[in-house]
């Protein structure tokens, strides 16, 4: 004898499942799965068991989840916890105001994700793939708050462990990881971007004081107004490119903040002056001459920024698709439009497919079989897809999306940098074409 | 006194999923979807972790029953600062009826033999909300319980506890060993750092325990008739000022009116 509770709930479902829009709700969903299906007893044995329907998951298009191991889901999670609930509040006004919270880099410190693929030191030593993953997770809030973490992992952390003396990373690395010590690095100059083998700094070795006397200007240094050390590229008297380390207070160093950015507001940038500035000969970092040392860490960076601008673009489709469900023009929500969805479908695409492609970019990195043109393509594709991804973002959320609050905009003017920086759009596709053809294309010379 | 803390995790589907109920309502979908540890355990298990850190207590060891995946959520525990993990292995059909009351005989057997000077529990679990365990596993064990507590301080061999009651708070003084549910405002998880999730990982300090007949799992008590998804929400009318005005035109008096304001 079934109560009456039990009948009215039988007609509630009824009523459920013969409106075939409710269906769709009740059909089994796989969302973000972390575990395999819990296998039952053999009550069942006798039907043939069927493999379940695979549902497809637009937030996970091409089941990345899948691939990654656990270290790196749990390390992805906890530190997307951290990023929504600590940096997320953040940034509207950060961004607004064109306020750098130093104090977020000794938050990451502390979660130990500062320079995660060193080994010793006081870092974590993961895997290549699970700092790409961090760098999404950052950008997702950001693309300021997570140059500033690229600048301190890869080109500052990375050129000391890699090119550096023994002492000088007992000294420096474990400060960085910690983010006690916020650091920087100089090779732009103000007419030397894209070719900074033309670069203008000079360093004049002193054989007397044994020290190193460094002239000369970067710019567009993120971190310099506020870092406490600088990796500083310089030509010396042989002509060969070498890197310094110098540290704030040093005579003759300064470190303006360049004024009226319209992208990464979030993040500090500026110029590095040296006048004569005198660098002891023990900052010298002894394992890089030549550009290979800086190009070393730009691919480093490069690589994170693969998967960083993803993450951006990843937040933008997201976004967009909830304002587009959410707001109703003409009686439908907006995303019952063609136009509205192909957008989204292209979105989409991309961004599976980029996904997939620096999963395996990291994994290759991880085995030492990478190469540097790999990570100008999926930089140069990531970078390029997101901006586009952005720009179409905003363009559906019509006049809200001009506004900061929605945040979509403020990843479109983020991500005009992000094409930029590390070697422009079009500079990887020189790179790329050079390794295609054999042929360099950079200069009008032979 | 050995100084040892059990703390009890549960893995539950992850609080921000949207849950589905299975088309045969047995139950609600949980094949492929994501899994975590349920918050009021994550709380206990960073009071467990504070306490340790101020040296009042020398061990934690995290405690999960289920089945094979519970091993992620313990390793969670790990992540956060547990010292080591116990997983007690149930799964197929004594999973699905697995309830506060066995896992209450399994924590009191642990406990026992494990020689606990304090057992933290969450005060309930997400998914089925029953706040039984942390009660249950006491008067197993006849021990006292502080449940609902949002703050816990140590004083020699007693516990001074604030509990969150429905009339306020509540200041308990109890002895140890005793069981102590966490409550919401008890402290904020601290996040697993990269380093404490890789050492999580490479630490091989989970024991795998079969619950043997002492411990058995009795069948399931409660028999459980279908699993049924709310009803949609229907739209409301406010009938806070028609109602009291239409009242007090009828008669002279104002009538007992009891207000049902629903405003959607």
């Amino acid at each position: 004898m079934k109560p009456v509770f039990v009948m009215a709930l039988r007609r509630a479902v009824c009523r459920l499942l013969v409106n075939p829009h409710r269906c769709a709700l009740i059909t089994a969903s796989r969302a973000q799965g972390t575990a395999a299906p819990i296998t039952h007893d053999a009550e069942k044995s006798e039907q043939k068991p069927r493999a379940p329907k695979v549902q497809f998951d637009w937030r996970d298009a091409l089941d990345l989840e899948g691939q990654l191991t656990e270290e790196e889901i749990m390390i992805r999670d906890s530190f997307r916890t951290y990023c929504q609930e600590k940096l997320m509040p953040r940034i509207l006004m950060a961004n607004r105001n064109e306020v750098f919270h130093r104090e977020i880099v000794s938050e990451m410190g502390e979660m130990g994700v500062l320079g995660p693929t060193i080994k010793g030191y006081g870092c974590a030593g993961t895997s290549y793939v699970a700092y790409g993953l961090i760098a999404r997770e950052v950008e997702r809030v950001d693309s300021g708050y997570r140059s500033a973490m690229s600048v301190q992992s890869s080109l500052v952390m990375h050129p000391i462990n890699a090119y550096g003396t023994e002492e000088q990373k007992q000294k420096y690395l474990p400060k960085l990881a910690r983010g006690e010590i916020l650091g920087c690095f100089g090779l732009t100059e103000p007419n030397h971007g894209s070719d900074p083998g033309g670069m203008e700094t000079r360093a004049k070795y002193n054989p007397s004081s044994r020290t190193y006397t460094l002239t000369g200007s970067k710019t567009w240094i993120t971190n310099s107004p506020v870092a406490d050390i600088a990796v500083v590229w310089a030509k010396c008297d042989d002509g060969k490119v070498r890197g310094f380390i110098l540290e704030r207070g040093m005579k003759g160093l300064s470190t303006p903040k360049i004024e009226g950015k319209f992208s990464l507001r979030a993040s500090a940038t500026g110029m590095i002056l040296m006048d004569e500035v005198e660098v002891p000969e023990e900052n010298l970092l002894p394992k890089a001459s030549g550009l290979g040392g800086p190009f070393g860490c730009l691919n480093n960076a490069r690589y994170g920024i693969a998967w960083g601008a993803l993450g951006a673009a990843e937040f933008c489709f997201h976004a967009a698709r909830q304002y587009t469900l959410d707001r109703i023009q003409f009686g439908v929500p907006l995303a019952r439009n063609q136009l509205m969805q192909k957008k989204m479908a292209d979105m989409l695409t991309e961004i599976a497919i980029g996904l997939q492609s620096c999963l395996q970019l990291g994994r290759l990195i991880d085995e030492k079989k990478a190469s540097p043109e790999m990570i100008s393509m999926l930089k140069r594709n990531s970078c390029g897809k997101a901006l586009d991804i952005a720009r179409q973002a905003r363009d559906m959320l019509g006049g809200n999306g001009i506004a900061d609050e929605y945040h979509i905009i403020r990843h479109v003017m983020n991500l005009e940098a992000v094409n930029t920086y590390e070697g422009t759009h079009d500079i990887h596709a020189l790179i790329l074409g050079r390794a295609i053809t054999g042929l360099q294309s950079f200069t009008v010379g032979k | 006194m050995s100084g040892r803390v059990l703390v009890g995790v549960k893995r539950v589907i992850d609080y921000a999923v949207k849950i589905r109920v299975k088309p045969d309502n047995t139950g609600v979908v949980t094949d492929g979807v994501k899994h975590s540890m349920n918050p009021f355990c994550e709380i206990a298990v960073e009071e467990a972790v504070k306490l340790k850190e101020k040296k009042l207590i020398k061990e934690v060891v995290a405690v999960s029953c289920g089945p094979q995946q519970s091993q992620e959520t313990i390793r969670t525990a790990l992540a956060m600062g547990a010292d080591r993990g116990i997983h007690v292995d149930v799964s197929g059909k004594d999973y699905e009826n697995l309830g506060p009351l066995q896992v209450s005989k399994i924590l009191a057997a642990l406990a026992k033999q494990e020689d606990a000077q304090l057992i933290l529990l969450g005060k309930q679990a997400i998914d089925d909300d029953c706040n039984q365990t942390g009660q249950m596993t006491a008067a197993l064990l006849d021990w006292p319980q502080g449940t609902f507590a949002s703050e816990v301080s140590l004083e020699g061999d007693k516990i001074n506890l604030v509990r969150e009651i429905d009339g306020g708070l509540e200041h308990i003084k109890i002895n140890t060993p005793a069981v102590i549910t966490a409550d919401l405002r008890l402290n904020t998880p601290r996040y697993a750092t990269l380093p404490n999730i890789m050492d999580s990982l490479m630490n091989n300090e989970t024991e795998l325990h079969k619950p043997n007949h002492r411990t058995s799992l009795c069948v399931g008590l409660i028999p459980l008739f279908e699993t049924v998804a709310p009803e949609d929400m229907q739209g409301g009318t406010d009938r806070s000022g028609a109602m009291l005005r239409h009242t007090v035109l009828q008669s002279g008096k104002p009538k007992r009116i009891i207000l049902s304001c629903l405003c959607i």
